[in-house]
Parts: C-alpha cells; sequence; structure tokens
C-alpha cells in the first residue's frame, strides 16, 4: 500500500532513512572524526536521519558507551557544518553504542551482534544495519569473514550494507582480490564505495550543467573541444600519512579514482536515466574506450617534492618527511595523457594531473576549444587571445568559468580574454552539504548512482597498472621544487602536444 | 558599504547600485531572484535581516518597500547596502505621499533580469496578494497568516478564499518538519489510517493547514484538540496496528510513540523566519500540495458553515 502522507509533487518532503544503525570500524581514525561523525549529525540537523538511528563505534579501545559519546561530541562540536543543537544532540545520543575489541576477537564480534539485536529492540532500527570499514584495507578480510561468521552480514526482512573506502586495491589484481572478498560476503548492490568527489555538488553539476542545457551538448566533442585538462593540485605535502602514501603515489592515490571518474562524468554519452545501472553503463563505456598513449616516456610526467618554499613557508622535500625513506621513489606528481576512442572524442587528449606540494589547493576540469576557424582580424589585433575554456571548479572556489575574447576599450582593435565566473557559493548555498552527507544517506536509503562499481574500478586500474609499470622500470620521479607547478617533464610532455598546462 | 538616497527615482537607485558595484570589484554578482519586502517601518529591519539572512542561501537583490503616510508631496528615498557579510544587494526604499499608491512603478524598474520575482509580506498581507499591484510583479507571492498582529484566523480563512497559483504562507512553511516525520513514521505500517487528531494552541495557522493537509490525503475524521502551546504539541494518526503519536510539548524535541516500537525522541524545532524563507525560496513553481490543502480547508469550513459535520 502507498503511503498516503506522500505525494512525488510535496517537493518539500526530505527524503528521511527509514530505521536503520550505522556501524563504524576505525573509529578512533582520522576520517571518523573529521567526516563521518559530523557528517552523521549534520544529516540528524538537517531532519534527514530517522528517529531511533543507532551510530556504533566498534575498535580496540577500552570505551563504555559514554566514553564514545564523548569523542564523538567532540567530534562533533570541531567539524560539524551546521551549529550545534542540543535536541539534536539528545535525538542521536541515545542510540550511541561502542563495541570494544579487536577484529579477530570472536567475542567481539559477539557482542557487536548483541548490541545490534538490542538496538533492534530499544531503538527501533528494524534489522537494517551499514558496516562502514574506515580501516586500511588490509583489515576487510578479517572484517567481513566475521561479519559473515557472526551472522551480521545478512538478515532476513532488513538489509546489511557494506561502506569501503579508497584505495579499491593497489592494481588489478588486487583490486579483484578484495573484492573477491567482500562481494563473497555482500551481493554486489549491498557494497558502497565511496569515491568521496561524487558526492560533491559541483561533480553531481556537470551532469546537471551538460545534459540540461542546450548551450554546451553541441560543442562537446572533437569538433570544438581541443583538449581537455583535470587537474587535482594540492598545496600540502603528505602530512601524517607516510605509511599509507609511500605505497600508493599521486597516481594511485587520486588519478585512479577521483580523476578518472571525474574524466567519465565530463566524456560520458547522455545516458538514458539517472539511475545507477545508467550512469554506470556510460561511465563504463568512457573507461573501456580509454586508449593510452603508445610512447609512454613521452606522454606522461611523474616528479617528487623537493625542498623548497610553499606559500611563504619553507617546506621538507618529500625524502626528507618523517617515516620516508631517503631513497623512495613514489611520486608525488603524476600526469598523464589519454585518448577515448569514440566518434566524440577522436583525437581529443585528456591530460590529467594530481600532486602534492604544488602552487595551490585546486581541483577543476578545463575544456579548451579549438581557435576559431578564421579570424577577420589582423595578427596583432588578436595577438593575446587565447583559446576559449570552459572550467568547471571543483573545489575549493566551486563554480563555472568561461572564458572568451573581448575587445579591450580604447581606439584600436584588440582583442583579449576575459573570463566571466559563475560562482556556485554565490549564486546557490552558502555552505553546500559536505560530499559525506550525501553519500551516508544514499547508503542508508540504499540509492546506488553515486558509487563506483567494481566493474568501474577495474577498469581504472587497467587504464592505470601499464603506466605505474612503466614508471617502475625507470628510476627515479623527477624533483620539482615544493610550491611549484611540477617538474619541467610535464610542461616538456604538453609542449611536445603544443599545448601548455593552464594555471588554475 | 551604505549609500543614502534622499528624494530620489528607481533610475538613480539603479545606477548607484551600479557604481556600487562596480567599486566593489565585481560588477557580475550571480544573484538568482529578487526579493520584494513589503513592511511597515516597525517590522522593516527584522524583516530586512531575515532577507538577507536568507540571502546567504539565495544570493538575491532584497527590496524593502515601505510605504509611509498617503498625504503630502510625493516622495522616494532609498538605503543602499551591498556587501555587509552577505551576498547580493539590499534596498530600502520609503515612499511618501502620491506614490505611495504607485510602489510598482518604483520597483519594477529595478527588478533583476530575466529571473524570478518573489514578494514576502512579513505581518499584514493584501486581501489578495496576486491582485496586489506589487505581488502581481511576482510569481511567487509569501504572506505569514501567523505574524499578523491581530486575527490570525480570519487572514488565514482569507488567504485560502482567495488562493492563486504562486501563493504560499509561512505557516505552511512551519509545517515542513511535521509532514516529514508523520511521512516517515507512516512509511513503517502498511496499513490504512482510520482517525487523526491535532493539538495545538487554540488559534493556529499550522494546524489548521495540517488538518487541511492530513483530510485532504487521508480522508479521515478529524479531531482538533487545543493545548496552552507553543504551536502544535501533539499529532496522533490512528491505524488499525495501533496509534501513531507524535507529541511536542515544548517546541524543540518531541517524541515518537508507534505501535509495537519504542519510544524515541526526535529533534523538530521551530525554526526562524529566516530559515523559513530560505525553504520557500528553494522552488519558485506552484506548490500544488499547498493548494490542495487550502482548497481543502475552504471546503471543509463551507460545511461547517453550513452547519453540517464534515
Amino acid at each position: 500500500m502507498n503511503n498516503p502522507l506522500r505525494d512525488p509533487q510535496d517537493r518539500r518532503l526530505p527524503r528521511i532513512a527509514g530505521p536503520c544503525g550505522l556501524v563504524i570500524f576505525g573509529v578512533t581514525g582520522d576520517l571518523a572524526r573529521k567526516k563521518l561523525m559530523p557528517a552523521v549529525y549534520d544529516l540528524a540537523n538537517r531532519g534527514l536521519l530517522p528517529p531511533g538511528f543507532a551510530l556504533v563505534g566498534f575498535a580496540r579501545r577500552d570505551w563504555a558507551n559514554q566514553d564514545f559519546a564523548k569523542i564523538v561530541h567532540d567530534a562533533v562540536a570541531e567539524h560539524a557544518r551546521t551549529p550545534f543543537r542540543e535536541e539534536v544532540w539528545r535525538q542521536l545520543s541515545e542510540g550511541f553504542r561502542f563495541v570494544p575489541g579487536d577484529f579477530a576477537d570472536d567475542v567481539a564480534f559477539d557482542r557487536l551482534r548483541q548490541t545490534i539485536e538490542d538496538l533492534d529492540k530499544e531503538r527501533g532500527t528494524g534489522g537494517n544495519h551499514a558496516f562502514y570499514l574506515s580501516i586500511p584495507p588490509r583489515f576487510f578480510p578479517d572484517v567481513v569473514g566475521q561479519l559473515k561468521e557472526h551472522s551480521l552480514a545478512a538478515h532476513d526482512d532488513s538489509w546489511r550494507r557494506v561502506v569501503v573506502e579508497k584505495p579499491f586495491g593497489s592494481d588489478l589484481q588486487t583490486a579483484r582480490e578484495l573484492n573477491t572478498v567482500v562481494s563473497e560476503v555482500f551481493p554486489a548492490e549491498s557494497v558502497f564505495r565511496i569515491d568521496h568527489y561524487l558526492g560533491k555538488e559541483t561533480v553531481q553539476n556537470i551532469l546537471a550543467m551538460r545534459f540540461a542545457n542546450a548551450l554546451f551538448e553541441p560543442i562537446w566533442n572533437t569538433h570544438y573541444v581541443d583538449h581537455v585538462q583535470i587537474t587535482m593540485a594540492e598545496d600540502i605535502g603528505i602530512g601524517g600519512r607516510a605509511g599509507y602514501y609511500d605505497a600508493i603515489g599521486a597516481a594511485r592515490d587520486v588519478i585512479q579514482n577521483h580523476l578518472l571518474q571525474l574524466m567519465a562524468l565530463i566524456a560520458m554519452e547522455e545516458p538514458i536515466s539517472f539511475d545507477a545501472r545508467s550512469l554506470r553503463i556510460e561511465k563504463q563505456k568512457v573507461l573501456e574506450g580509454v586508449r593510452l598513449p603508445r610512447r609512454l616516456d613521452l606522454h606522461t610526467a611523474r616528479g617528487q617534492y623537493a625542498e623548497g618554499w610553499s606559500g611563504g613557508v619553507k617546506v621538507p622535500g618529500y625524502t626528507a618527511e618523517e617515516d620516508i625513506p631517503a631513497d623512495s621513489r613514489t611520486e608525488t606528481f603524476a600526469a598523464i595523457k589519454l585518448e577515448i576512442g569514440s566518434a566524440r572524442w577522436a583525437g581529443v587528449p585528456f591530460y590529467l594531473r594530481a600532486g602534492k606540494r604544488l602552487g595551490r589547493r585546486v581541483t577543476e576540469v578545463a575544456v579548451v576549444f579549438k581557435r576559431a576557424p578564421h579570424l577577420p582580424f589582423n595578427e596583432t589585433v588578436t595577438e593575446a587571445l587565447g583559446e576559449n575554456a570552459l572550467v568547471i571548479r571543483v573545489q575549493p572556489d566551486e563554480g563555472v568559468t568561461v572564458r572568451f575574447g573581448s575587445k579591450v576599450p580604447g581606439t584600436a582593435m584588440e582583442i583579449r580574454d576575459v573570463s566571466m565566473d559563475f560562482a556556485y557559493g554565490g549564486s546557490f548555498v552558502e555552505s553546500s552539504p559536505e560530499a559525506y552527507e550525501r553519500l551516508i544517506l544514499d547508503v542508508l536509503l540504499g540509492d546506488p548512482p553515486l558509487f563506483p562499481q567494481h566493474e568501474e574500478v577495474e577498469l581504472s586500474w587497467q587504464i592505470l597498472d601499464p603506466i605505474i609499470e612503466h614508471w617502475a622500470k625507470k628510476g627515479s620521479p623527477e624533483p620539482y621544487p615544493s610550491g611549484t607547478w611540477g617538474p619541467a617533464s610535464a610542461d616538456a610532455m604538453l609542449a611536445r602536444d603544443g599545448r601548455a598546462w593552464r594555471r588554475p | 558599504m551604505s549609500t543614502e538616497l534622499t528624494d530620489t527615482n528607481s533610475a538613480a537607485i539603479a545606477a548607484e547600485l551600479l557604481t556600487a558595484r562596480r567599486k566593489a570589484g565585481s560588477p557580475a554578482m550571480g544573484m538568482v531572484l529578487t526579493l520584494i519586502v513589503d513592511t511597515d517601518e516597525e517590522g522593516s529591519e527584522e524583516a530586512l535581516g531575515a532577507a538577507r539572512a536568507a540571502s546567504t542561501e539565495h544570493p538575491a537583490r532584497v527590496l524593502g518597500v515601505i510605504r509611509g503616510r498617503a498625504t503630502g508631496t510625493s516622495r522616494v528615498d532609498a538605503e543602499i547596502n551591498i556587501g555587509h557579510h552577505a551576498p547580493g544587494e539590499s534596498i530600502l526604499i520609503r515612499l511618501t505621499g502620491e506614490v505611495t499608491r504607485h510602489a510598482e512603478s518604483v520597483v519594477l524598474p529595478l527588478l533583476l533580469p530575466d529571473s524570478p520575482v518573489v514578494i514576502w509580506w512579513p505581518r499584514r498581507a493584501p486581501d489578495d496578494p496576486a491582485a496586489d499591484p506589487l505581488g502581481a510583479l511576482a510569481q511567487r507571492r509569501i504572506t505569514d497568516c501567523a505574524s499578523v498582529p491581530r486575527g490570525r484566523q480570519a487572514a488565514l480563512e482569507q488567504q485560502c478564499a482567495v488562493f492563486s497559483k504562486g501563493n504560499t504562507d509561512l505557516a505552511w512553511t512551519r509545517l515542513t518538519g511535521w509532514r516529514a516525520l508523520l511521512a516517515a513514521s507512516l512509511d513503517e505500517y502498511d496499513t490504512k489510517v482510520t482517525a487523526a487528531e491535532i493539538t495545538a494552541e487554540r488559534v493556529s495557522p499550522s494546524a489548521e493547514l495540517l488538518r487541511g493537509w492530513l483530510t485532504d490525503r487521508l480522508r479521515v475524521p478529524m479531531q482538533r484538540k487545543v493545548s496552552r502551546g507553543p504551536g502544535i504539541t501533539s499529532v496522533q494518526l490512528g491505524t488499525r496496528a495501533g496509534d501513531i503519536t507524535i507529541a511536542r510539548p515544548d517546541g524543540r524535541l518531541a517524541m515518537l510513540s508507534s505501535p509495537e516500537q519504542p519510544d524515541r525522541p526526535v529533534a523538530l524545532k521551530r525554526r526562524p523566519v529566516a530559515e523559513l524563507l530560505a525553504e520557500e525560496l528553494r522552488r519558485l513553481d506552484n506548490d500544488d500540495i499547498y493548494e490542495d490543502t487550502v482548497q481543502r480547508l475552504c471546503k471543509l469550513d463551507a460545511l461547517v458553515a453550513k452547519g453540517q459535520r464534515p
């Protein structure tokens, strides 16, 4: 029977998740404290969590429920986006539970099951629980196995879901192994892989911009587009993540997931609808169609940051960072050129680059257009005229910039580039929801469009693996001074094609 | 930046806006709508404050219009605010003399091109907002029956009677939390609702609208009980499985009780006007559900007037 109070026309009513709970493994970690707990609070504050929602922490700590509540309280007070409100806290805090224990500890998982069963009775969570694995992937087999062992992975008449974070493996083989581990226990539709970039409003806006406007789609192809640049630059170093980062490097850390996903969204054909399946089909087609350059040495670049000045602060080089071996060959900057074999994109290179300790923190997608076929002006007039560009700024200053030529005021004719700017924050929300809010809510609602499936993950590794293997044979990455835009080889790589990187 | 223009006109105000934006260094401002606030001197500061706060979510050109005494020489004064820790622009226009009867002529040239226009009457609204000369400029007209100084019930009846597409009322906006929670709690039960009961302050436009909405959706007899408030204090849906009750005695934290489930606290805070306004500005087409609700309410009241039980 349909709920008579619901009506598709009634768009004021938010989507509220049904009765459920969230179990976080690795609740003492940075991600849990800085992102997950605040997102849970912000969701509750926006009235999107069900009454009786339960949050269970699992970690190797000797904590009672109250200690856990204190940790959540502090995390929320420090990191939540929305103001702290006592009544929201009361609604939430009654559902906090903590289960101390090791991932190998059977007693602890028994206790977890007991806790969940109690919550179903005390809080009415109805047997619906999501398990968030905010832990290093090497522990996945343990935890997932334990969930199965203790009958936590499936439950009659209710759902059980598992949420995993990147990295989804470190190459094609490990990605497959990881997927086997998870898929033995959870069916594909219950596995939610979080790529938090896909939860960002601006990334979702790529689809809105492309497919809701008549203005852009007609020129979104090889006839008008010269090339596309996708940049994810960070001004910080690796911080305290030495152990993780040194084994991974820039390409695996962000190109495999965020940048290839961004590329897929920019390049894909119009999906039949916006459900998960249709989106996946189109994104997969793009990834399957990706062609690597034949000469990887000429069309990829990698670098490692050296000592330098970053924004007025003297910073150490990568190998001088704590816990990084002095002979580390891990790249902190990676740039690659890809082409997509389709009628739409034939001959249009996609340049992807990512790095740490670059000029400033920025993530953007720049679609650079061809020059006008004929300019009815003499050369001196258009000397300062570049190519038209449409730039989608993903962070931090979300928005869209269009660059085009305009006459410089004055007597003579002179044409120069100007930028027209749309700031997301300026036109809509002052503080738009955090990506994690959206993604956690989607997990609880069981709404999968924004989560990559394992086919996409495998395809991404297939693209990246040959490049990383090529680099592995080539010795150390080229050093670049901190606070600059990467190594000289990255500039040379574009210069070979007669192009240059934008300064984002 | 704040500028005062005395004895001025729309063209001078528009020119001043352009100058101010140029000085701020950003001629394009990404404003998405014009919000007209038709207010009185006394309530203007609070109303414009709320409009500016809502502006942080929907950058707008806020045009506050105060109509002073209608006698004497015609005169337009304006106070322009740009910046002030909020995006968008805020202009307070004071009219005296004959021009008070032609406020639309001052406002029309100041509307942002090719973008939605919303009007809000923070306190007393015209008897027919859609026919009001200022109201006719807007595609979305926001009244607030709960904030009129006297006769809240009469104000609601009046607004229901003259409903026109694009009209909406903050008393309806105040209900969103309640409605969302009621809908969500009913999601859990695959059963028919057989009765409903609303408890609220003696006079409460929101409770009336809730009565209209529930009757329209559920088609069941409705009980209305009186409490000391604040606002709506409890709603009960009777189902075959048992009663679903949401009780909110303090205007902040509610308790949800439903059959075979533990009682659960839910935050259900009464929201400040700025938040209500921001919700209103999120969707600018006609609110069909509100339309159904006010029409249902009109029918119910017509039956009562005829002495029949609805």
